[in-house]
């Protein structure tokens, strides 16, 4: 059997077995779904979207699609993954499971807790009913497959009026507790008007058996409302992400996604954003360093629909020995969005002769009075600037890593939590092989 | 200090260099001139081991020591120090950043700690002032958006800081106004001492003014074809190269 058949099987037991009182219409929404994906499938390389970048070789797993072993993880296995140095609300998710006794979450300003909770309890029906995948709806059969398994994730509900001061750290541990797992975590956060969020979001696999998420994360951002989002991708090299994240932007709100991309098998990164609203910023930044035989595919999509409002998109790329990198920006601006700025600009660096991106700017524009730029260069390191710096006593390995540094400096500049500017620029250095005396 | 011999060099086949001799003691400063395509900046640049050269005959001793089978960090922390004539924008790394990274692993390569951070910014601030730098310059990005003056100036601090043996100055008079000459001329004449030399690199006669040689060579076709002292500088300003040829 294969993995679609198997998915489609287990639904129905999924659905009675859920023990979740979920009301009918999330019950409506996942048959939905499921019928969605049963009819798509998973995407294939013919698909335009998915030309380079393929499934296959992840869809041959068997994988186990709802653990059936608990595995207890202590603290002191887990706490290098945080971000320790800052006070934090923190959401840990063990094989897909919550887990109560790692996670700090809370109730008092806001609603920080877990996704099964917010389906279940009536006091959230009305966000739930209003939010709930409007607009992961009907997007790609992927995000169809989460839907249809919506069990547990993260809800995060900020009131107007709230500025959080602690960021929100959301990690979903794989333990290997199974050989092969698919995780489907699904993400609802609402962000009320004048309010401010910062989300770090990471998934680790702790083993090194083999780990597939698919993951979806809807946001919807209220009127003047700012969210910084954080993705840290440094997973294990048997661990793949599919990651679908959808932002809606109210007016005058100012919303940010910074991915980095260190590490894991193959990762997709889906991610787009939807103006409802005028004199809406969308920053989308993002920076992939890859060796080894790993694969980044960065997805991302700004659609402009009412004028005055601003895109600024800026991804940089390293590869090394035989990774691979893709890059598909598009940008829609509409008809009625005349005043429009959207600009986008991605870098990429080739180390090594093994190593491929396939860059895709694409800009659909039908609107007339708007200022809109798209750069893209593939290059390699600059060798008289490599000579430069060893003629100063820098060897060759500080002198390439120093200009790589360099090369992504902007998109590490965009971090605006210190502590994690800090362990970003560790991670970049440690991915680069050398030890650099300052941070950038 | 540094012994030239009989030094062939090629760049993709083409032999630039066609057999230099040159030997430099300690405390003096030798400018070597020429026309354009001679071979100075290769000459500067196969001393200081650009790889793209590939050294076909002769050797480069310095301090008794041969400099051919090291890479250009090494040589750089055996003393050698080349400005270049172009230095190269680095966007990302400030001026300090990059000194302290270079002062570091020149000590690392010598066996030597770190320098506390405390004295390096001691180090730093006592050279930004000898040659009359701007503080707020170092923490600017590496030559980015520098003028031509600044650049140079840049190469002359990171000079000062590195404190080479040998320092080969690749064309730093091109593109700057007097009084940038000026002040990066002084900045070399407060570095120079008995123990370290200097190469000087020039078309022209002027940073000859206010950086005195003690020896002038002329290098055409890949050859020293004369040398002499300081007033064959103005031999040439006055007659140019072709009686050499």
């Amino acid at each position: 059997m294969d993995l679609k058949e198997k998915l489609v099987s287990s639904f129905l037991a999924f659905e009675n077995k859920g023990g979740l009182d979920m009301d009918s219409n999330v019950h409506s929404i996942r048959l939905n779904a499921i019928q969605n994906f049963e009819k798509e499938g998973f995407p294939t390389r013919k698909d335009e979207e998915w030309k380079y970048t393929s499934l296959r070789p992840l869809l041959k797993h068997d994988f186990s699609l709802f653990p059936s072993n608990e595995e207890a993880i202590e603290f002191k296995n887990i706490e290098k993954y945080l971000i320790n140095e800052i006070e934090s609300y923190t959401l840990i998710f063990v094989d897909g499971v919550f887990s109560s006794h790692l996670s700090s979450t809370t109730h008092d300003e806001c609603d920080v807790c877990v996704l099964s909770s917010a389906l279940t309890r009536p006091k959230y029906k009305m966000i739930v009913d209003n939010y709930f995948n409007t607009i992961a709806k009907n997007n790609n059969s992927l995000s169809e497959l989460n839907t249809a398994f919506t069990k547990e994730g993260v809800f995060i509900n900020i009131p107007k009026n709230t500025v959080l001061a602690k960021p929100i750290q959301i990690i979903n541990f794989s333990t290997g507790s199974e050989n092969e797992i698919l995780l489907q975590p699904r993400n609802l956060i609402v962000v009320g008007e004048n309010s401010h969020v910062q989300i770090i979001e990471r998934h680790q696999n702790l083993s090194k058996n083999t780990t597939l998420t698919n993951a979806v994360t809807e946001i919807f951002v209220n009127k003047r409302a700012i969210v910084d989002y954080y993705k840290i991708q440094n997973d294990t090299e048997n661990s793949s992400l599919i990651d679908s994240t959808f932002v809606s932007q109210k007016q005058q709100s100012v919303a940010s996604v910074n991915t980095y991309s260190f590490g894991g098998n193959i990762t997709r990164n889906n991610l787009e954003f939807y103006h409802e609203g005028e004199h809406i910023t969308s920053n989308l930044n993002g920076i992939s360093i890859l060796n080894g035989k790993q694969h980044v595919d960065n997805h991302t999509l700004v659609n402009h629909k009412f004028p005055n409002c601003e895109s600024h998109e800026l991804y940089k790329g390293i590869y090394a020995e035989k990774s691979t990198g893709v890059f598909n920006g598009k940008v829609i601006v509409q008809q009625a969005a005349q005043k429009t700025n959207a600009f986008q600009q991605n870098n990429n660096i080739i180390i090594d002769d093994g190593a491929t991106i396939n860059a895709k700017p694409q800009l659909e524009i039908f609107a007339d009075d708007v200022k809109c730029s798209h750069g893209c260069t593939i290059g390699q390191l600059d060798e008289s600037a490599l000579f430069y710096m060893q003629s100063r006593g820098i060897p060759k390995k500080e002198a390439q890593a120093l200009l790589l540094f360099a090369f992504g400096n902007d998109v590490v500049e965009k971090i605006k939590i210190p502590q994690l500017k800090t362990r970003i620029t560790k991670l970049i250095a440690k991915n680069l092989g050398v030890n650099l005396g300052f941070e950038l | 200090m540094l012994e030239v011999k009989n030094l062939h060099a090629s760049i993709n086949n083409k032999e630039i260099l066609k057999g230099i001799n040159l030997e430099i003691k300690a405390g003096e400063v030798h400018a070597i001139m020429g026309p354009n395509g001679s071979g100075k900046s290769t000459l500067s640049a196969v001393i200081a081991g650009k790889e793209d050269y590939e050294v076909t005959a002769g050797s480069i001793i310095l301090n008794g020591e041969d400099l051919e089978d090291l890479a250009p960090e090494e040589r750089a922390h055996k003393g050698v120090f080349l400005s270049f004539q172009y230095p190269v924008e680095i966007p990302g790394v400030t001026v300090t950043n990059f000194i302290k990274t270079a002062i570091n692993e020149s000590r690392k390569a010598k066996g030597l700690e770190e320098l506390p951070a405390k004295d390096m910014l001691k180090l730093i601030r006592e050279k930004a002032d000898l040659l009359e730098i701007d503080r707020k310059f170092l923490s600017r990005s590496l030559n980015e958006g520098f003028s031509g003056g600044e650049k140079k100036r840049n190469e002359i601090f990171q000079m000062a800081m590195l404190e080479p043996k040998l320092a080969i100055l690749d064309e730093t008079d091109s593109g700057l106004d007097i009084d940038a000459l000026k002040v990066v001329a002084n900045g070399v004449n407060k570095l120079k001492s008995k123990d370290n030399a200097v190469i000087v690199i020039t078309h022209y006669q002027r940073l000859l003014d206010y950086i005195v040689p003690d020896f002038v060579h002329v290098l055409y076709n890949g050859k020293i074809v004369k040398s002499g002292g300081k007033e064959l500088a103005l031999e040439l300003e006055a007659k140019g190269y072709d009686w050499l040829k």
